[in-house]
């Protein structure tokens, strides 16, 4: 696969009945100081073989370093083979964890899925889905080389086949808590808790990593933050669960959350918690979540909340940092919100690379004084469990999720009856003579009673079971005629395989825009007033998506979506020529032969200087190292001063850079410094270049330079230009 | 539960003079306690969705395994293991794993050998 290349998701689809995966298991990054450009990192992993940076990065030589936490993105938009190319734009951002939710109600269904129906606010999770998602993977951590963990979720009724399907297609980690489906899905707690051990063995088996559900309870409380004393409670009995049942304690990951958030004091509130729950439960791996409860529609919120939780992160630890997409208060997730999401989960850790080499927390006061009462308020919880009878009676007693502080209790928790709830009633006592001849079954199995010998080794008496032996494994295509990726990818073939383009916020063709807008208004008028310009602008469903109050009366701001009727067709867009640079050598070789001299300045009343010292110095990679010397003229300099100097210095090329652009400034100078050389005669003997952020070839030329060079230039792009010109204009 | 007021002060008597390590290790033993009747329930019951599981292991699609269980559960069969039922009917008629699971969605051929789990 190159990168100039897209995805081909029929070519993915096609032979899948004999895809197997290539491996099994979870993996983690390497981790280690590296040095990259002129910094070196501590907590960092080994740079990717493609990559994009961060957009700030351009001046620093295009460096892109990776944190050493695992860093996850979830990606599903209800169609696999649109979030396949989602995938590899995020791997390209620096997720190695890619999670795929479910569709809604998929844990309330008793069996597998199969096929590839459109889901709704998630995937169906189907064994067609997972092998084209991990075949896609394949190619896509090749690419980027560095190995992609794949995940989604072994819960509902049907955890232990899920299981068995993700082990048998190479699925590397998974949610796995029967909490979850007691408290949030009311699954019967049984049923639950038997199925749990089952999927558990399994994935140990499968060396998933395995995530827990207690991030759900400050999701559901009401005043997240109270729930402190129980998430730890949740999180050790499914951890030390898992860890009995025999999942390594590496692959344990407690999916921990900073319960609060902004406008309520943070970190104040957060990092008590994080470091009472490290202390206790810190033989695990700690999967830090975003925070979701406190998300409006505002995407900056969001953001800088989960910036503090990346804080939180760096002053405990993170081995895997899950990111949120800073649009998921506002829809299902687009694919520039999951970029967005993983550039600020890499930008902020890298920014506060080793930070705690600096830091010491204070041994006592506050901190310590909170976080020690976190952790007793848990053990008082866990005492009052064991009063009440044992877990089940607590679940029933309405214990959990309550929103008071434990022991303070408002009566408000999550109560379900021993005997109730989805699949009440079919737990089944195993008899003497129980037998599984598979591999990875919890519990009593006499296998004994027909060959002793196989006692640890049960699949053996039926010559292996699918985890030793792939091709046993049943694969089915489609099941429903109509709902499948074959229809969906006919429906919009011209956007695959025509020349026609649509904008897209998740689906290929899906034709949404945002618009950004304010109105001198207040809200409510502010509000209908976008909508009209949607209808004014053609678009279809247009729907306000995120409004802001600047003030009352003076103005409001207003995102709204729609959908654009028109496609673009790709062969009649103009695009910029590109211009071919010269190879090095030769540049150096002609300056060798020619004497030409640069002279350089900022001109007009500007002050920027980092643009044009990047494309004259030599340790950016600038002209002098091509061997043009240059008289540098500083900023803010007269536009007369860059001839004069020329004609003083004998230098056959003036470079301009011209930043501010109010007013059309940047136009006028050009033409004025053109106009003057011809005033002095001297015009045809020089070369004028421009160059800045508002500056493009064609503006450049049209006001009378010779070239202009705009955001991204390299030294390299110049020194060749000015040799080509130079040798048009001596050498014909 | 009922509404209760924050008692952490008077409760807590008995913890607040613990180390941090005693604490730690109290935590860990009440964690214990709560998952040990969990743990042997799961270890001495199974649900059709295990037993699902194990089919599919066998070389069953899910929808087999789905249709082959639920008829088992339909005769009280699922406590021996439907992969034993499954094991018993190949030893019994010497055909391969597949054609005796397959073979127990007929009704005939599963009261047989529901007889013989008797």
């Amino acid at each position: 696969m190159k990168p100039q290349d897209k995805l081909n998701i029929r070519d993915i689809l096609s032979d899948l009945e004999s895809y197997r995966p290539r491996r099994k298991g979870w993996i983690w990054r390497d981790k280690g100081p590296i040095e990259l450009g002129q910094f070196k990192y501590i907590e960092a992993s080994p740079s990717l073989k493609n990559y994009v940076p961060l957009p700030s990065a351009k001046h620093l030589n295009d460096i892109d370093p990776q944190p050493s936490s695992t860093i996850t993105t979830e990606i599903a938009s209800g169609r696999f083979e649109d979030d396949i190319r989602r995938m590899r734009m995020a791997a390209w951002h620096g997720a190695d964890h890619i999670m795929v939710i479910r569709t809604a109600g998929q844990s309330h269904m008793d069996g597998l899925l199969e096929g590839t129906p459109q889901g709704v606010g998630g995937v169906p999770i189907t064994r067609k889905q997972v092998r084209a998602q991990r075949k896609a993977l394949d190619m896509i951590e090749d690419e980027v080389g560095r190995p992609i963990n794949y995940h989604s979720y072994v819960s509902g009724v049907a955890g232990p086949e899920i299981a068995v399907m993700f082990t048998e297609e190479g699925v590397n980690g998974a949610h796995q808590d029967p909490q979850y489906n007691v408290l949030y899905r009311n699954i019967n707690m049984i049923r639950s808790f038997v199925d749990a051990a089952e999927s558990k063995k399994i994935m140990a088996y499968g060396k998933m990593a395995q995530i827990d559900g207690a991030h759900n309870a400050n999701a559901t409380a009401r005043d997240a933050w109270k729930v402190m004393p129980e998430l730890l409670v949740q999180h050790a009995i499914n951890s030390r669960m898992s860890e009995r049942i025999g999942i390594s304690k590496d692959l344990i990951c407690l999916s921990t959350v900073p319960p609060a958030a902004p406008p309520s004091p943070d970190i104040k509130l957060n990092l008590p918690y994080a470091i009472a729950l490290r202390e206790f439960l810190g033989q695990y791996k700690m999967r830090a979540q975003m925070n979701t409860k406190y998300m409006d529609s505002s995407t900056r919120e969001a953001t800088v909340t989960h910036v503090l939780n990346l804080l939180i992160s760096k002053l405990t630890s993170a081995d895997i940092q899950s990111t949120i997409t800073p649009d998921e208060g506002r829809n299902v997730p687009w694919h520039v919100y999951n970029i967005e999401a993983l550039d600020t989960a890499k930008q902020a850790m890298m920014g506060m690379d080793d930070l705690l080499s600096m830091l010491e927390f204070k041994k006592d006061g506050y901190l310590v004084e909170t976080k020690r009462e976190i952790q007793e308020r848990a053990i008082l919880m866990m005492e009052e469990i064991l009063e009440l009878g044992g877990y089940y009676k607590a679940v029933e007693a309405g214990m959990f999720v309550d929103s008071g502080y434990y022991p303070e209790r408002s009566g408000d928790g999550i109560s379900r009856p021993i005997e109730g709830g989805l699949a009440a009633g079919t737990v089944i006592k195993r008899n003497k003579d129980y037998m599984a001849p598979v591999t990875a079954h919890y519990g009593y199995n006499n296998i004994a009673q027909y060959e002793p010998s196989f006692k640890d080794d049960p699949a053996k008496l039926i010559g292996g079971s699918t985890f030793e032996k792939p091709e046993l494994i049943q694969y089915i295509d489609e099941l429903d005629e109509e709902d499948n990726v074959n229809h969906r990818l006919d429906d919009n073939e011209t956007y695959r395989s025509d020349p026609v383009l649509k904008p897209e916020v998740q689906w290929l063709g899906d034709g949404t825009i945002t618009v950004d807008l304010f109105f001198p208004t207040d809200l409510l008028t502010a509000e209908a007033a976008a909508l009209e310009v949607g209808k004014k602008m053609n678009l279809a469903q247009v729907e306000v998506i995120h409004k802001e109050v600047l003030h009352p009366s003076e103005g409001t701001r207003i995102q709204f979506k729609g959908v654009v009727q028109f496609d673009i067709d790709m062969t009649k867009l103009v695009l910029p020529k590109k211009i071919e640079t010269l190879p090095e050598e030769e540049i150096i070789a002609y300056l060798k032969d020619h004497e030409i001299k640069v002279v350089a300045g900022t001109g007009g009343h500007d002050e920027h200087s980092v643009g044009m010292r990047e494309i004259l110095d030599i340790k950016h990679g600038g002209i002098e190292k091509f061997g043009l010397p240059y008289t540098y003229l500083g900023t803010s300099v007269p536009i007369e001063k860059f001839i004069d100097a020329a004609i003083e210095t004998h230098s056959q090329v003036v470079m301009i850079s011209l930043i501010i652009s109010h007013d059309d400034i940047h136009y006028k100078n050009m033409q004025k410094l053109h106009d003057y050389a011809v005033e002095k005669g001297v015009r045809d003997q020089l070369i004028l270049i421009a160059g800045g952020t508002q500056i493009t070839p064609e503006i450049a030329m049209s006001c009378g330079m010779d070239q202009g060079f705009s955001r991204g230039t390299k030294g390299k792009d110049v020194a060749s230009f000015i040799v080509k010109k130079h040798r048009d204009m001596y050498e014909g | 539960m009922k509404q209760r007021n924050d008692d952490f002060k008077e409760r807590h008597i008995h913890l607040k003079d613990l180390s941090d390590e005693a604490l730690k290790e109290r935590f860990q033993e009440l964690t214990d306690q709560i998952i040990d009747p969990l743990l042997d329930m799961a270890y001495h019951y199974t649900t059709p969705a295990i037993e699902r599981s194990v089919l599919m292991r066998m070389g069953f699609s899910s929808l087999e395994a789905k249709e082959i269980v639920n008829k088992m559960n339909e005769h009280n069969l699922l406590g021996h293991g439907a992969g034993h039922v499954v094991y018993k009917y190949h030893v019994m008629h010497k055909v391969s794993i597949r054609e005796a699971g397959l073979a127990l969605l007929d009704q005939k051929n599963l009261m047989d050998i529901a007889e013989v789990f008797k």
